[in-house]
């Protein structure tokens, strides 16, 4: 696979680590026991602690060090018996205490990896370095007025893991899929909920090029990402930047850069001078955080199937495709979806490629024509199951079948129902079809000869007039049987 | 380790606090004789020691997950200098 980016010059490869942030799942912060909950009124859940009063301390939360370990098993990581807290110092509006609680020095978890999957079904390792816990800051609001900033500490001291890959990626697409793969992961393990856009998962990216074979190059960090839409662009506008300046002589700053989403161009964010010193050290409110084989044991013995092992077992049972095993399992609820779907009857187990088709594609197209998810799909697994089988016994055509799945979308009737109601049964018996094609056979006599003169793009003209009259009900196969036979 | 001119305002900065010339002096003195006493720890042999990070060998206490669903907004906004529709008001900072 070529992974190179053409240059003025000569080809370059994209060097590419990601910092992801994803907001711990759990009902309290990781210090304080104010709500975690999104959307609420400004400052209505800040504890004093959250606030940074004089003399208060931070308490952990014992579900949030659960949920990180369990994260670490997730992404088959070490997981460490001995982690410390740290001070990360930096001076900012939404960060009362003039520090992040961070750890630095001696992560809760160590090295893993996470398993990409490409189209081509090959696949790819990218190793993980670390995943620490740490607070989120606050929330700033720049834009309501030219002289103020408005400040919402709801989000301050919300529990956040901060997993940090090693530079293993080289495309803005395998970027996006790392995110999607440890998305889905944290999403089954329901450590994290996964949603970007309220900004419970969000990356920052390092990016250098070089010349295929040499070092790395400097690096800058694109901070701040929450789609995989932006990760994708800001990647390639950077890269195309620093490939410009070193085509042209130039060299590499090492930056920190915004992305700007309505632009599509990012800009370094601080100059050197201000560049942050966080002088990190050990925070004295806190004990170091020591977890036991057994706790981890125990951890480990809840965690539920996770995509990788259920991709697996679908290709094993379903003999599915790596690719289409990828897809269904990318979400937990595509997977569950699925299962509800397949088992409904147990004839589909043997037609499992047709369920994936009707999933990902019939299904998932109008659910994203009305803005809608599957855990919110007007059609459950069962109605879908029984449309299927329709299908696989050949009661309906394919053809048919997508009419009847919108008719069961819309009006919430059932396969069954909106078939028997409409008579769309398929006609298969072939003296009746064998009528039809007679009668169209009778009235083209023109288009008849030039067909037997050789003119073989008409026999679509007759499969089509067929089936007008059938009302699409004719079943194709043997209709082009008889049709071919009948025009000899 | 020294203290000079560059590095008292490199720590008055990132500490927000403005120093005028006699502070900086006053303090480049105070830190340093600080230091130097701090100093006389390099005189113990620390090979083959880990850095000890707390002196307490209690073990960190830990929290039920539990949220309480008090709204916190009119006492947490008691003492800001300035506020609107339950948001404090700051100077703007952009970055």
């Amino acid at each position: 696979m070529n992974n190179l980016v053409k240059g003025e010059k000569h080809d370059w490869e994209m060097v590419i680590g990601l910092e992801i942030h994803a907001q711990v799942k759990s009902n309290s912060k990781l210090f304080s026991s104010s709500s975690t909950k999104f959307g609420s009124l400004p400052n209505s859940q800040v504890s004093l602690v959250d606030a940074a009063m004089p003399g208060m301390l931070p308490v952990i939360n014992k579900y949030c060090v659960e949920q990180a370990v369990k994260t670490g098993v997730g992404l088959n990581a070490k997981i460490n018996n001995y982690s410390v807290f740290d001070r990360k110092n930096y001076f900012y509006a939404d960060l009362p205490q003039g520090y992040q609680i961070s750890q630095y020095k001696y992560p809760i978890v160590g090295e893993g990896k996470v398993t990409i999957d490409f189209k081509d079904g090959t696949s790819k390792d990218i190793r993980i370095v670390r995943l620490h816990l740490e607070q989120d800051a606050g929330k700033s609001l720049h834009d309501q007025n030219p002289s103020k900033t408005y400040v919402d500490l709801n989000r301050s001291g919300v529990a956040l893991m901060e997993i940090v890959s090693e530079p293993d990626i080289r495309t803005p697409d395998e970027a996006g899929m790392y995110i999607s793969k440890i998305r889905s992961i944290l999403m089954y393990l329901d450590t994290c909920d996964g949603n970007m856009q309220e900004g419970s998962l969000r990356a920052d990216v390092n990016i250098s090029v070089r010349k295929p074979g040499e070092e790395y190059g400097t690096r800058c960090e694109i901070k701040n990402l929450n789609s995989i839409k932006f990760i994708k662009q800001a990647i390639n506008y950077e890269a195309k930047r620093q490939i410009e300046i070193l085509e042209s002589g130039g060299s590499i700053e090492q930056n920190t850069m915004l992305f700007n989403t309505s632009t599509g161009k990012t800009r370094p964010m601080r100059n050197k001078e201000e560049a942050h010193d966080y002088r990190y050290f050990p925070d004295p409110d806190l004990l170091p955080l020591e977890i036991s084989e057994e706790e981890i044991g125990k951890i480990k013995s809840s965690i539920p199937e996770l995509p990788d092992e259920l991709k697996n077992r679908f290709i094993e049972t379903y003999k599915l495709s790596n690719y289409d095993a990828s897809v269904l399992t990318a979400e937990k609820q595509t997977s569950d979806y699925f299962n509800e779907t397949i088992n409904s009857d147990s004839e589909l187990k043997n037609h499992a490629k047709i369920v994936v088709n009707w999933i990902t594609s019939e299904l998932f197209s109008l659910l994203n024509k009305n803005n809608l998810d599957l855990n919110n799909s007007p059609v459950s697994p069962e109605n879908l199951g029984q449309l299927i089988k329709l299908i696989s016994t050949n009661e309906i055509s394919g053809k048919i079948a997508k009419d009847v799945l919108e008719d069961m979308f819309s009006s919430g009737k059932t396969a069954r129902q909106i078939v028997d109601e409409k008579g769309l049964q398929q006609v298969t018996d072939q003296d009746e079809i064998a009528k039809v094609i007679d009668e169209v056979i009778a009235e083209n006599p023109k288009m008849v000869e030039q067909y037997l003169a050789g003119k073989d793009k008409l026999l679509g003209f007759f499969v089509g007039q067929a089936m007008k009259l059938t009302k699409g009900k004719a079943n194709p196969k043997i209709l082009n049987d008889i049709l071919k036979s009948k025009l000899k | 380790m020294k203290i000079d001119k560059n590095t008292i305002n490199k720590i008055a900065r990132l500490s927000r606090i403005k120093l005028d010339d006699k502070e900086s002096e006053d303090y480049i003195k105070d830190l340093n004789s600080i230091l130097d006493w701090v100093e006389q720890l390099n005189e113990v042999n620390t090979e083959n020691v880990e850095p000890l990070s707390n002196i307490s060998s209690s073990i960190l206490p830990k929290r039920e997950d539990v949220s309480n669903d008090t709204n916190s907004s009119e006492e947490i906004l008691e003492n800001a200098p300035d506020k609107l529709e339950g948001f404090f008001a700051v100077p703007k900072v952009v970055e």
